[in-house]
């Protein structure tokens, strides 16, 4: 096990929906998909984004693709343009999802080639 | 033109506002028969909605009017056929105008389309007293809770109608409110004769769709690993090569920046998305999960195997209505001790404001420090603790307009009331700007009728 961001295995892509905003993430490996596909649940996406995002986070699964799609509920401070934030419209969430820490295997590791 | 076993239609535009060096590009720099252009967001229908109210002439995207003028004489020598959605709340006056350009070129023989049926809002009340509720898809609560303040109503069309300007002839169809994916669509429609029934077809159209809506953002635009996208400044914008069982490959003109493979493809499949198993529109309901992506290397991804399910009997309705007022105004404070003193800054103005009897709620504030962490707030970022300079943002929203222009006023006497080092308070005091509401609700098919009109350019009107 390493410790690494979880941007070392994924990439991931933001923007928003309705009165929150979806995340992407796209694995950079059928390794990092399987594990990522275990290990980063709807809670633990929660947790990261908790100061962000005031709702629940679904967490929708597209193998083809190798992509975990997540739908943060109420991550923009409001829908439409009711939004005072800076980044109204979620498009940093992906990046911010990226800034997460996790442990991942060594084995992962060396099956998935680095940006 | 019917029997090509291969079509090309690329997408130009992914918003009102972007690049028109977008579509220049695609037009002159290699081959194409279907330019389409996406020029509408939900916000954008109620702005345009606004400019019509105050002009009756108006209530479309004049970019598009601009673009033709730039791009025509090479559409016709090359016989490249333009979709676009640029007709907003008023696609007669968007017609009217381009067929102005056209005639400014002195070409005739042209056809123009326009289709529509897609505006309810002058029918809402009708549709309203015959029973429908338009229930907000998010809250459940009925239309009636906010009909006074309703701005825009427009359904999502599909792609059906622009394929039947397309078998009328049409080189330009000019388009309101429909699905962003129904502008690739409804070329393929026309171009391989699809059925209204061809699930399948229909949802790769839809995917293909999908992917160039955004323009150039399947092509390495906002992508994840932006230092190996060469040449962003002259990135190509997307072209798809469809071909008529469905498969169909994502590509852009030689020699164009940017990038096309596996990563950048899965990027814009993963934007805007919800359930990927169940992507809606009124022409299908397309499974995401379902097809295969394969890197072919020299910026070509090819996608096969599309599923789609039946199409639902109704078609989504966007509506936007007035939903109070909101101010936003910032100030940059450099250090030292940057943070400390915008902090401070904050304090003061809410304590004068208070002082003088406005009060807001924290959900109506908004306070922020742009460059100590404001996007990613509650993630570690390394060096967002001590930035050497910081721009306050502040802000308010309510439904009392009065109390949220107040607000606006005590804003920059703070470079003379209050830290040292508080400036870039160009533009004066913020002043409130209407909030747009969104109105997600269903509307059955049967209720909405769509027209296509068909004008000629040198021909009387």
């Amino acid at each position: 096990m390493t410790k690494v961001l979880l941007s070392r295995i994924a990439a991931a892509r933001s923007g928003d929906k309705g009165e929150g905003s979806n995340a992407g993430v796209i694995a950079r490996s059928d390794a990092a998909f399987a594990f990522l596909e275990e290990h980063l649940t709807a809670e633990r996406v929660r947790e990261h984004m908790a100061a962000i995002n005031a709702g629940g986070v679904k967490r929708y699964v597209a193998a083809n693709m190798r992509v975990l799609n997540f739908l943060l509920e109420d991550s923009l401070g409001g829908g439409g343009s009711a939004s005072l934030k800076t980044d109204a419209q979620g498009k940093t969430h992906g990046l911010a999802l990226l800034r997460m820490e996790l442990d991942v295997p060594d084995e992962v590791l060396s099956a998935t080639p680095e940006a | 033109m019917p029997g090509k076993d291969k079509v090309l239609v690329a997408n130009g535009q992914g918003f009102w506002g972007d690049s028109i060096l977008g579509p220049v590009r695609l037009v002159n720099e290699g081959p194409l028969h279907y330019l389409t252009l996406d020029y509408l967001a939900e916000v954008t229908m109620s702005i345009m909605q606004k400019l019509h109210a105050r002009d009756p002439s108006k209530g479309y995207a004049t970019d598009f009017v601009q673009l033709i003028d730039r791009i025509l004489p090479q559409l016709i020598e090359k016989n490249i056929r333009v979709v676009a959605n640029a007709g907003g709340v008023n696609p007669r006056a968007c017609r009217d105008a381009v067929m102005e350009v056209i005639d400014k070129h002195g070409i005739s023989g042209i056809k123009v389309a326009v289709v529509e049926g897609d505006d309810i809002m002058g029918r809402l009340d009708e549709l309203m007293d015959a029973g429908e509720e338009f229930r907000n898809m998010d809250t459940g609560e009925p239309l009636s809770t906010v009909r006074d303040r309703v701005t825009s109503a427009n359904v999502y069309l599909g792609a059906f109608p622009i394929a039947e300007a397309l078998d009328a002839g049409a080189q330009i169809v000019i388009t309101g409110r429909g699905t962003d994916p129904g502008l690739v669509i409804g070329p393929l429609i026309h171009e391989f004769g699809w059925g209204s029934e061809d699930w399948d077809k229909l949802a790769a159209g839809t995917v293909a769709g999908h992917i160039v809506e955004c323009g150039a953002q399947c092509t390495g635009g906002n992508y994840t690993d932006w230092r190996r996208i060469k040449d962003m400044a002259r990135i190509g914008y997307p072209v798809i090569e469809a071909h008529p069982d469905g498969s169909f490959f994502v590509t852009k003109h030689e020699g164009t920046g940017g990038a096309v493979d596996r990563s950048t493809v899965a990027h814009q499949l993963a934007y805007e998305m919800g359930d990927p198993a169940e992507y809606m529109t009124p022409d299908v309901v397309a499974d995401f999960t379902s097809f295969e992506l394969t890197d072919l290397g020299g910026d070509r991804v090819g996608i096969t195997g599309v599923r789609g399910a039946p199409a639902t009997p109704t078609y989504k309705v966007s509506m936007s209505y007035q939903d109070g007022w909101k101010s936003v105004g910032q100030l940059t404070v450099s250090g030292p001790d940057a943070l400390e003193k915008a902090r401070l800054c904050s304090d003061i103005v809410w304590e004068r404001l208070a002082m003088d009897g406005f009060e807001y709620a924290d959900e109506e504030k908004l306070i922020e420090f742009v460059g100590a962490n404001v996007c990613h707030a509650g993630i570690p970022v390394p060096g967002a603790e001590e930035p050497s300079e910081v721009v306050l943002r502040l802000g308010v929203k309510g439904p009392d307009r009065k109390k949220v222009n107040r607000f606006g006023s005590e804003l920059v006497p703070l470079v003379t009331s209050g830290p040292p080092g508080v400036t870039g308070f160009a533009g004066g005091r913020p002043k409130a700007t209407e909030i747009i509401g969104y109105w997600p609700a269903l509307l059955s098919k049967e209720l909405v009728e769509t027209t296509v009109s068909v004008s000629i350019s040198g021909e009387a009107r």
